[in-house]
Formats: C-alpha cells, structure tokens, sequence
C-alpha cells in the first residue's frame, strides 16, 4: 500500500466534494437506463439527488445516517412493482461507471460496490 | 466557544456549544422538518435573516440559495447570536397601490403596483398578493430589478379561480393590496455572464422570464439567451411583437413562441415549447435552465434537460400550482 493507506476510504475518493461531482453523473446513467428508469418516475428530482447523495456518500465510506429499516421502507412499494436483483446489480453497475467516469482506480471501486452490495437485502425487502 | 441565542419568530432558543442548530431546535421541541442530520437530504433548511449564516452550513446549496442566507440547521454551528426564520417564511411587508390595467390577451392582465416601500427582490422570484378579506395568490414579478417600488404582475384569468376573476373584473386602479416578500429560486444571477440561458415557459410563465430576460440584458449578459414561450394557440401568446423587438435589438436573445395546435403564421412554431427548444438545442451541457408554467411541463422538461446534458443545479424551475381548475 502506499502512503494514502492511513486515509479512510472517503478521503481517498474526495469526500464531500467527489459526491457532489459523482451524483449529476450517476443519476443521469440511472434515468438513461431503461431498465430501471420506470421506477424514477413521478420523483421529485432534487428530492431525489439528495437521496442519491446520502447513497453515495455512504457507498462512498462517508457518514451513513439512515438504518436498513429506512431502506427497506423506501423502497417496499418499488418491490410490489417488481423491485429485483437484476434492477439492483443494474444499479451497481452505474455505480461503477460513475466513478470509472471519474478515472477512480479500480481498486477503490471494488470497495464501493462492496458497500453497496451490503444494502442489497434491505433494498429488495428480503 | 460558547452559547448562542437563537431567535425563531416569537420563539427564543439557546444552542449550547459544540450543538448543531438542528439538535438545539428538537431540544426545544421546535417543529421543523429534518431527515439525514448531514447536509444531503436538505429537509432542515432555514434562513438568516441578519446576515451571512456560517459557510460551512451551507454546503450542496443552490447559489440562489446561499445568496439569500438560506442554511442547513443540522450543519450548523451558530457562531453569534443569529434570527432565523422557517424556509417558507410568508410574512405580508408592504402594501401596493394599483396604477395600472392593461390586458395582454383575451385571458391574461398586466397589473402594475406602486409600493408604499422599495423591496429587495430579484427578477424571476414571486411574492403573494393579498385582498382585504385575505384571498391571496402567488404572482411572479414580470420586470426586472430596476424598479424597486413598483411591481408588475400577468395575470391570467383561470376557470373557476377566485382571485384572477376578481384581480380582471373588479379590482380598480387605486386600490391596495398586501405584498409579501419576495420568494423563489427561479431567477437570474449574473456569476456566470458567458454561459448560455435556455428559458422555456407555458402561458404566464412568460412573466417571470421576462423579468429574468430583461434584467440578464440590462447586465450585459453575453452568453446566448434562448426564449420559448409556448400556449395551445395563438390567443394565448402575448408580447410576441415586444420580445421580437427585444431579439431584434440584443444579437444574443432568440426568441421562439410555439403554439402546440393549430397551423401556426410566419415567425411561430409548431409543437410545445419544450419539445421544439429541444429540437433546436441539443446538447445542454454548461447551459442555465429556467422553466416556469403548467407543473407537467415543468417537471417533464426539468428531466429533458438534465438528460440533455443540463447540471441539476443549473436547473431552475417554478411549477405554477393553481388552487382553482387547471391551467390548460
């Protein structure tokens, strides 16, 4: 490892400001997706870029302030309309993309979707 | 550091030290809205009202929004004594005398207001206008900043609605009426005079894009500025010859009004306003975004031009919300 390895994973990607430059990036992948798209429709689109920058910034290895109970909530009536694991590996692949956009070293980004991957439960109520 | 009052309307708070705002309101059991406690989902907002609120307490906020000392209570720490006021702070300041009426088209009035005081407002925000029995409604300022003391308003008369029938048929010249204060996020800032403006509107729409339109020129703005300003036929456009004048003097404005029925003359377009903006530009990147009208138009065309390569921030918008019947 090199001498960034004192630093937590956050202060690796950028903090705060990498989320801020990641969260245009991502959701604009997810809304291209049509895939997924179906279930960004009828959101409030600023509401939802703070909720995909809480998501971030947690996948990020940043401060998580929500339980896996708020994500099994958000995300119930999403699973009544068919919410799966196709859609959620769907997900993590734009997260990926992001930060591949980003010219984030694959190593980082190995650890990012590892983080999210800890939600895959919660997200699909299972 | 130390303790900081914290005055809330009549309500007076201490934040102790090395506490968030957030966390000495809900000590309190101050009723105001909070989720994430960290700056993202933004539900805490609150506004200064005496000056500059910490920096820090203002990160991932519209510019728009840290210029008018809006802040994030959870990522504030007081360092003086601060008066803050909830977000929708509709407090009525003033009151305005009518000095004229003048009708724009079949459905829509151009009323003008003389203030008892200036107001400190910018081109695009709206205010609430209030009568005696305290029927009010939001309008935007259709001018822009350079008349302090007066105010001009369209008015469009909608089915059923109170206020507009009332505002067309019975309201006088001078009469008065309470004005709030300025509100809105949907206006021009003048931090980025080069880059190009994309400003779509339905109906009364026009009102606050014009105000942003002329107070961009009267700044010298010098990125190009595309206005489209779209109704169902041609009874609903208005100031069309105004705003050709307007492209006509300014190289940088271009000016399309679109009709979405109907064959449309020389000079107009056929199709919503949004869908033949898009036609015509096709990669936003970099572009400030104003759209103002019907909610569906709205909302849709905020997704169009995200997509479209617009930074969500860069997006402004105001959804005009009618209390009567719908808007078209």
């Amino acid at each position: 490892m090199s001498e960034s390895s004192d630093k937590s994973l956050f202060e690796q990607l950028g903090g705060a400001a990498a989320v801020d430059a990641a969260v245009d990036i991502f959701y604009r992948r997810v809304l291209n997706d049509y895939k997924i798209n179906r279930f960004f429709d009828n959101t409030d689109m600023d509401q939802q870029a703070a909720k995909q920058k809480a998501f971030l910034t947690m996948a990020f290895g940043g401060p998580a302030n929500y339980s896996g109970t708020d994500m099994r909530t958000a995300h119930a009536k999403f699973v009544k309309m068919g919410l799966d694991d196709s859609h959620f590996d769907a997900v993590i692949d734009h997260l990926a993309g992001t930060l591949q956009e980003l010219n984030v070293p694959e190593a980082l980004i190995k650890q990012v979707a590892a983080i999210a991957e800890t939600t895959r439960d919660d997200v699909l109520g299972r | 550091m130390t303790e900081q009052k914290i005055q809330l309307g009549d309500q007076s708070i201490v934040c102790k030290p090395d506490e968030t705002l957030l966390d000495a309101l809900l000590r309190e059991n101050v009723d105001i809205s909070h989720s994430c406690h960290q700056g993202a989902c933004q539900s805490c907002m609150l506004r200064s009202l005496d000056g500059i609120p910490p920096v820090e307490a203002q990160h991932g906020l519209k510019e728009g929004l840290k210029k008018q000392n809006y802040f994030l209570a959870c990522l504030c720490y007081p360092q003086q004594a601060m008066r803050i006021a909830h977000r929708h702070h509709t407090d009525f300041m003033t009151h305005g005398t009518v000095i004229a009426k003048q009708a724009l088209n079949a459905e829509t009035l151009l009323l003008t207001l003389e203030l008892d005081e200036p107001m400190d407002y910018y081109a695009g925000q709206f205010v609430n206008l209030q009568r005696d029995d305290g029927l009010s409604r939001s309008y935007s300022i259709a001018n822009n900043r350079i008349h302090s003391k007066q105010l001009s308003f369209h008015i469009r008369r909608l089915a059923g609605g109170r206020f507009s029938a009332w505002a067309h048929e019975d309201l006088n010249l001078g009469d008065r009426l309470a004005v709030s204060e300025a509100q809105g996020l949907c206006y021009y800032l003048p931090d980025k005079p080069d880059s190009p403006l994309l400003l779509i509107g339905t109906g009364s729409g026009l009102a606050p894009l014009a105000g942003i339109i002329s107070e961009a020129l009267h700044q010298g703005h010098k990125g190009d500025i595309y206005l489209y300003h779209g109704s169902r036929d041609l009874n609903g456009l208005y100031w069309v010859e105004e705003m050709q004048a307007l492209a006509e003097k300014h190289a940088n404005f271009h000016y399309s009004p679109c009709i979405s029925s109907g064959e449309p003359p020389e000079h107009v377009f056929a199709g919503r306003a949004n869908d033949v903006a898009f036609s015509q530009l096709t990669n936003l990147k970099g572009f400030r975004i104003y759209l103002c009208g019907h909610p569906d138009m709205v909302n849709n065309t905020k997704r169009q031009a995200f997509l479209k390569g617009a930074a969500l921030a860069d997006i402004y918008a105001d959804a005009f919300h009618v209390a009567s019947a719908s808007l078209e």
